[in-house]
């Protein structure tokens, strides 16, 4: 996975404090043994979806290996994500049917819309966006996974259609949010 | 435990103290076999660059000489056709996906990487094969003072071997897969690294291609580079 190793800007972000502070209670009832290293990591993305950098200095701490070494450990699998799951997860398939049908144009496309590459999420959160390999419905190439929707045949203005859709579904939610809170006011 | 081994390298006869490698024999007796990812006295040699191939009498094919342990009697080649096809092939394979200019570069005419490549008579661009630089940034700065160019990198492990070895708070590793293969810096944020690492040196004096230095010296470097001083200063 192309992780964002190398972003050097890395604001603190609150929600992954508090990813942090739990991680923190978890380390003490980790086996000590360096063999069990990678089922830790396994346990502690299987709790909080992915595996915040802070965390993997908590682990490598707590084995007494260098932090370095577990963050290659990390980076070598490609099941270990450092970026944490989107509202809205993207998943491009890269599988050979949609390989052959422009998967990679319509990963670039997301990629571009999105300002975020292959396995980063929005800082709002709202979409991470990460590729698979086939998700078994080949005759409808390319294929992209929104959430647990599969999009078919897409096309780079099925793209922006998949991004605005999120988008308005969020106006929506905010504006009935209100609507409801207003009607409330008035019959309190 | 004084034993020595008699061996005949290219009809040359060379005797080493038993238990030397073919590897360290014959680059102490001035016979030059290509090599990167070997230091001397590695107890497990990765023998990952493919590079320092030889032949042996009576063995199969050619062998990493940085595996092999000097034995009484042994007869070694190291410029054979096949040895040097192999050689150029690995070679080949690493520059494919290296890029670097030497001309701004720090190691420019100490570089490992342009000494193997006059050895065997290669550019350091192959033609033959696809050029595929790493899907990495040029520069990574992510430690507060070494600077790591990935696309220099033969990731040959030296840095990684001899940091490990210093037993510093931080220490080098690698990260990522395949193609995209890195050095990693990760952790080196925690308080103190910025010290141990200027007074240690050790991965910026060992890599064998440039691809590690300290920040400040690269930058003064590239400045003199710039000012048309670098060509006089390197000669």
């Amino acid at each position: 996975m192309n992780d964002t190793a190398y972003a050097a800007e890395r604001q603190p972000d609150p929600e992954e404090e508090q990813v942090l502070a739990v991680i923190e209670t978890e380390i003490p009832a980790l086996p000590r043994d360096e063999h069990q290293l990678i089922p830790s990591l396994q346990g502690i993305q299987n709790r909080h979806g992915y595996l915040p950098r802070g965390g993997l200095v908590m682990v490598a701490r707590h084995f007494g290996l260098p932090a370095s070494k577990v963050y290659g450990v990390a980076t070598f699998y490609n099941q270990f994500r450092f970026n944490p799951p989107g509202r809205h997860p993207i998943k491009v398939c890269l599988g050979t049917a949609c390989h052959v049908r422009g998967g990679d144009i319509v990963l670039e496309n997301f990629e571009r819309k999105l300002g975020i590459v292959e396995g980063e999420t929005t800082a709002d959160r709202e979409f991470s966006l990460e590729r698979v390999a086939c998700v078994g419905c080949c005759a409808l190439a390319p294929v992209v996974l929104v959430g647990e929707k599969v999009e078919a045949h897409v096309t780079p203005s099925k793209v922006e259609g998949v991004v605005t859709q999120v988008e308005i579904e969020n106006e929506m939610a905010v504006r009935a949010a209100e609507r409801e809170e207003q009607c409330h006011g008035k019959t309190d | 435990m004084r034993n020595k081994v008699t061996m005949t390298v290219d009809g040359l006869e060379i005797s080493v103290p038993a238990g030397t490698t073919v590897l360290d024999a014959c680059l102490d007796n001035g016979i030059y076999i290509p090599n990167l990812c070997h230091l001397d006295g590695m107890e497990h040699p990765p023998a990952s660059c493919r590079l320092c191939l030889v032949e042996v009498d009576g063995m199969r094919g050619p062998v990493t000489s940085c595996t092999l342990a000097a034995v009484d009697g042994m007869v070694v080649h190291t410029n054979t056709d096949e040895v040097r096809e192999l050689q150029k092939l690995a070679f080949r394979m690493l520059v494919s996906c290296n890029q670097g200019n030497c001309r701004v570069c720090m190691a420019n005419k100490r570089c490992d990487l342009q000494q193997i490549a006059k050895f065997l008579h290669l550019p350091l661009r192959t033609k033959q094969m696809r050029h595929i630089p790493k899907d990495v940034p040029e520069v990574l700065t992510d430690h507060p003072c070494i600077v790591y160019e990935p696309n220099k990198c033969v990731l040959c492990g030296r840095c990684v071997y001899v940091c490990e070895r210093r037993g510093n708070p931080f220490s080098l590793s690698f990260a990522n897969r395949g193609f995209n293969t890195i050095v990693t810096f990760f952790g080196s944020e925690a308080e103190g690294v910025e010290d141990a690492c200027r007074d240690c040196r050790a991965c910026v004096d060992i890599c064998p291609v440039g691809a590690l230095s300290f920040a400040d010296e690269r930058e003064r470097h590239l400045r003199l580079v710039e000012a048309g001083k670098g060509r006089r200063k390197a000669g």
